[in-house]
């Protein structure tokens, strides 16, 4: 199993059934593909759907019909289409449960950065920020280091999306809650000890006991 | 009644240098032939409010191409490397709001708010030089409204008095624009007799639309 996969199977496990969840472009969007249907889980993309489904079979495409991404999508029975007030209303007035991000730095604090490298990439924020200040709870899925250096850090030095932490972080090593008091340490990836994950991050790191491993 | 006008009418209601809001999200419901008629009008100095740039030869990215912009309001930027290389060589100012936010400076414009208070962006880059205020303990940042000279908005069916229903994810930005210009003009898929479209459908009612795109021939 990749490191992505395993992010997304254990961000899978943390969506509760009945939820409305919105998932980012790129990692994020695999998480999707883990969620049971049975679970009752529906998917919000901010370009304007409520009950996202797969992508259609060659053919079957509709134009009108794409997910934030611009790639194309269907809705599931009782999916609801929406417009960017109503979307944002229900992602900024916290009716959105739960939103998977993608992150480039998240902090000792919780805080997390993940729409600009200055000089280097400004793609913009999208719908980033209101996610952050608005949803229930704010996972961020990453891989735990790029390019061998670590993306947990002890304060972001790229610009922060919010000023509110987020609630949990899922990589491939670890599953780290943050709290007042600092990074918690609650999962260890496969084979993982919590050393390692210690030494894969900047930010130090709370081991206060009951360290598991994920089970996928 | 409205008469239908042809793109190049429309196109030479959009004065060079005006504020032109363009619905569309990733180039889905993006009014696709009243671009193609800004770019054949060659249009200059424009300030484009949208929610995105689109990509190069898609949707607004022709006008960014065409380098009939000078300035962007966009939420993001980020598939169109033509934007970004226009920004970095100072040719094109581009204004980065957050997408929730940009819909409500929109929405403030349009139904007579004198600014928005968010919690979106408190804290962060886009807080600089604005207004913070704690209400309740919580701080919002006061964004002003967007006001513009002209919205090009796609839409999926209009009749003859402008009212409009949309599709699906082409909904996005083109209701809420319809009401922030000062000329609306709307480019349908297809016009319908008045009627068609019952009450319940209507999403923008006529009152707001200046002007609808004629069919395609």
């Amino acid at each position: 199993m990749d490191a992505k996969e395993i992010i997304a199977r254990r961000v899978a496990q943390e969506i509760a059934p009945g939820s409305l969840v919105n998932l980012g472009i790129g990692l994020p969007s695999l998480v999707a593909s883990f969620v049971p249907v049975e679970r009752g889980v529906f998917f919000q993309a901010e370009n304007g759907v409520i009950g996202l489904g797969a992508r259609p079979p060659e053919g079957m495409e509709d134009p009108d019909l794409t997910d934030a991404g611009g790639g194309f999508v269907t809705a599931v029975p009782g999916a609801a289409s929406i417009d960017s007030v109503m979307s944002f209303g229900l992602i900024r007035g916290g009716h959105l449960d739960v939103t998977v991000l993608g992150g480039l730095q998240v902090d000792a604090r919780g805080l997390l950065a993940n729409w600009m490298v200055p000089g280097h990439m400004v793609p913009g924020m999208g719908g980033a920020m209101d996610l952050v200040a608005g949803a229930r709870r704010v996972i961020v899925a990453m891989q735990h280091t790029a390019r061998g250096k670590p993306k947990i850090v002890a304060r972001c030095t790229l610009p922060l999306t919010a000023l509110r932490p987020v609630s949990l972080i899922v990589t491939e090593l670890a599953v780290i809650r943050p709290e007042a008091d600092g990074l918690h340490l609650l999962e260890c990836g496969p084979g993982v000890t919590p050393e390692a994950v210690q030494a894969a991050t900047e930010a130090p790191l709370i081991l206060s006991g009951g360290i598991r491993e994920m089970t996928l | 009644m409205k008469t239908a006008i042809t793109a190049a009418q429309a196109a030479a209601l959009v004065p060079d240098g005006a504020v032109v809001l363009i619905g569309g999200f990733m180039a889905v419901g993006s009014p696709h032939r009243l671009i193609d008629a800004l770019v054949a009008r060659g249009a200059r100095d424009l300030t484009i409010i949208a929610n995105d740039t689109a990509m190069p030869g898609k949707g607004i990215g022709k006008l960014i191409t065409a380098r009939a912009a000078r300035r962007v309001i966009a939420s993001h930027i980020g598939l169109n490397p033509e934007t970004q290389a226009q920004m970095i060589a100072g040719a094109l100012e581009v204004e980065l709001v957050p997408q929730g936010t940009l819909v409500e400076r929109i929405r403030a414009a349009g139904v007579g708010l004198g600014g928005v208070l968010t919690p979106t962006g408190v804290g962060t880059l886009v807080a600089e030089g604005k207004q913070v205020l704690t209400l309740e303990g919580r701080d919002y940042l006061l964004e002003m409204p967007l006001k513009a000279d002209v919205a090009l908005i796609a839409a999926h069916e209009a009749d003859y008095l402008g009212n409009l229903n949309y599709s699906l994810t082409a909904h996005n930005f083109n209701p809420v624009m319809a009401l922030a210009a000062t000329t609306t003009i709307a480019e349908p898929g297809q016009i319908v007799p008045v009627g068609v479209i019952p009450p319940d459908a209507v999403k923008t009612p006529g009152v707001l639309v200046d002007h609808i795109l004629e069919r395609p021939h």
